[in-house]
């Protein structure tokens, strides 16, 4: 039992682990066609049929290229840096149920690694913890842009942190739960009795906060875009370049996967078309994900702070109030 | 040629018109009060700029009106004017070559790209011996074909000479009209830079030097 427990436990991180880097990499290549078709380009097109293999292409670039530590660097924590990146970005998926459970060969399987009671809160902290890898990335870098970009990135996940701590309290409130599984039973009723009719100020911040959390455009702040250049990763090339570029894309799939779940029912009543109708809400969140690159410009550093701390913080704190109030 | 282009429609820029194309853009007064700040954050979040924004770039997408324009495999037409690779033509009549050996070209060159070599021939009359051009330093400001009194060496539309090395010579049979264009009679001539304007020789009543 013990034993058998323990493998399929490992056949299901391998198997996430695959699926999600893959996904990583086929991410960056929907991501350049999407932003070249807004943009009124084409996008990659010559290496293989519509530019597909693009993917392999570049994953080739990266094994193969110099492995380079420049001078001056403090090397071991330079080189765990994109580790912990890309590791922590595959830890919050230890929490996630990305499908229904199915039976296999006659063996029930549950997708999901560990159906902890307190799924949102690990989540949450190791989406805490991933702040490590830029903020450890800048400082060992020896380089002030990187720096620079590694305390800009720290200032905005730390107070966005505080936004989806507080905006996600509401809807724990009503389903009176941490796990993900639980908030899935609690919306399986159909589209009526999803979080988003009921908590929509919620959805919202939550939703806002996911794209400082995974440092994507409107506070892509991780690079500095107006010194033109990239940040925290200016130092790195090859692999492990690569393990940030990873570990930021797996964090836009699960950050979809945790939206979709939280606030729009997930898988519903777990039959096969509310499987697909998870799979479809994951593709929209991380197609606007891409979406709002091609659309909006950057805030200022100073601007998004302003957000935070002086609008969508009081509005969690108020939504929380309103909700408690209502529960009485 | 392009006279049509004259007669090219421009803005009325002249913003004191009513009817000119260009209008002062309303930029209200910046609020003083904190009440009128908070005023401006309610306007600007509610206005759904954003969302204009989201709805042109998916507008884009949809409409699938792609500019890209794949180079090795299409191209862009180039102006007759352009001033690529240099030709050496040759006379319409007789299919001989143009170039008289002058040498002007070689004198007026600013960057020093063209190198000429004649002597006389076996009925002494001056003959090409050596030419060749630079491309690495040619710098293709056209002067050459400007100042060419016979039409003989003229710019042509090759630009792709991209080469690994900088000395990238180009020798003069290799500039000049392939006897068989002559035959087909596909030999163009240049339009642009130090060419004579068209119906030249209708305008022209009498030769300066036929005294």
């Amino acid at each position: 039992m013990e034993m058998a427990y323990l493998i399929e436990t490992v056949i299901k991180i391998v198997v996430i682990l695959l699926i999600f880097s893959a996904l990583a990499g086929i991410g960056t290549y929907f991501e350049r066609k999407v932003l070249a078709f807004m943009q009124r380009r084409l996008g990659p097109m010559n290496v293989g049929p519509f530019g597909l293999l693009q993917v392999a292409a570049d994953g080739v670039k990266l094994f193969t290229k110099e492995d380079i530590v420049p001078a001056n660097v403090v090397a071991r924590v330079f080189k765990i840096a994109p580790v912990i990146t890309a590791a922590t970005a595959f830890m919050a998926a230890a929490a996630i149920p990305f499908l229904p459970s199915f039976t296999l060969f006659g063996y029930e399987v549950h997708p999901i690694v560990a159906d902890i009671n307190i799924g949102i809160l690990y989540i949450l902290g190791i989406m805490g913890v991933g702040l490590y890898g830029p903020l450890l990335a800048g400082m060992a870098s020896a380089n002030k842009f990187s720096l620079l970009s590694a305390a800009r990135g720290a200032a905005v996940f730390i107070s966005y942190e505080v936004i989806t701590g507080l905006s996600i309290l509401a809807p724990i409130m009503m389903v009176g739960s941490l796990s993900l599984i639980d908030f899935n039973a609690y919306q399986a009723g159909g589209i009526t009795s999803w979080i988003l009719w009921s908590q929509p100020v919620a959805f919202v911040l939550f939703w806002i906060a996911a794209f400082a959390e995974t440092g994507r455009t409107p506070f892509h702040l991780i690079a500095n875009d107006h010194e033109i250049i990239d940040g925290f990763g200016t130092e790195y090339s090859g692999m492990r370049w690569g393990l940030f570029f990873i570990g930021e894309y797996a964090n836009m799939f699960f950050i979809s996967f945790v939206i979709s779940i939280l606030f729009l029912g997930g898988y519903g009543d777990g039959s096969f078309l509310g499987a697909l109708g998870l799979l479809g809400k994951v593709a929209f969140f991380f197609f606007f994900f891409l979406w709002t690159r091609a659309a909006w410009p950057d805030v200022r550093p100073d601007q998004l702070m302003w957000l935070c701390w002086k609008v969508l913080m009081p509005i969690a704190v108020l939504n929380i109030l309103i909700t408690a109030i209502v529960m009485m | 040629m392009h006279i049509e282009h004259i007669d090219e429609h421009f803005n009325n820029r002249n913003v004191t018109e009513m009817n000119s194309d260009y209008y002062l853009v309303g930029i209200e007064d910046y609020p003083t009060d904190n009440w009128g700040r908070f005023k401006r954050v309610i306007k600007r979040s509610f206005r759904g700029e954003l969302f204009v924004g989201l709805w042109v770039v998916m507008r884009e997408m949809i409409r699938f009106d792609i500019h890209t324009v794949k180079y090795p495999e299409e191209k862009m037409p180039i102006g007759p004017r352009y001033r690529a690779i240099h030709q050496m033509k040759r006379l319409w009549e007789s299919d001989t070559e143009r170039c008289i050996g002058c040498g002007l070209c070689e004198k007026i060159c600013i960057s020093n790209c063209i190198r000429i070599e004649t002597k006389l021939d076996a009925s002494s009359r001056k003959e090409v011996s050596e030419y060749s051009i630079n491309l690495g330093r040619c710098i293709f400001c056209g002067y050459c074909a400007e100042v060419c009194p016979e039409l003989a060496i003229t710019h042509g539309g090759e630009y792709e000479n991209a080469s690994d090395q900088r000395e990238h010579f180009t020798m003069y049979q290799d500039m000049l009209t392939p006897l068989d264009m002559m035959r087909a009679g596909t030999q163009l001539e240049f339009e642009g830079f130090g060419s004579i304007t068209p119906h030249e020789d209708e305008r022209v009543k009498k030769t300066p030097l036929a005294y």
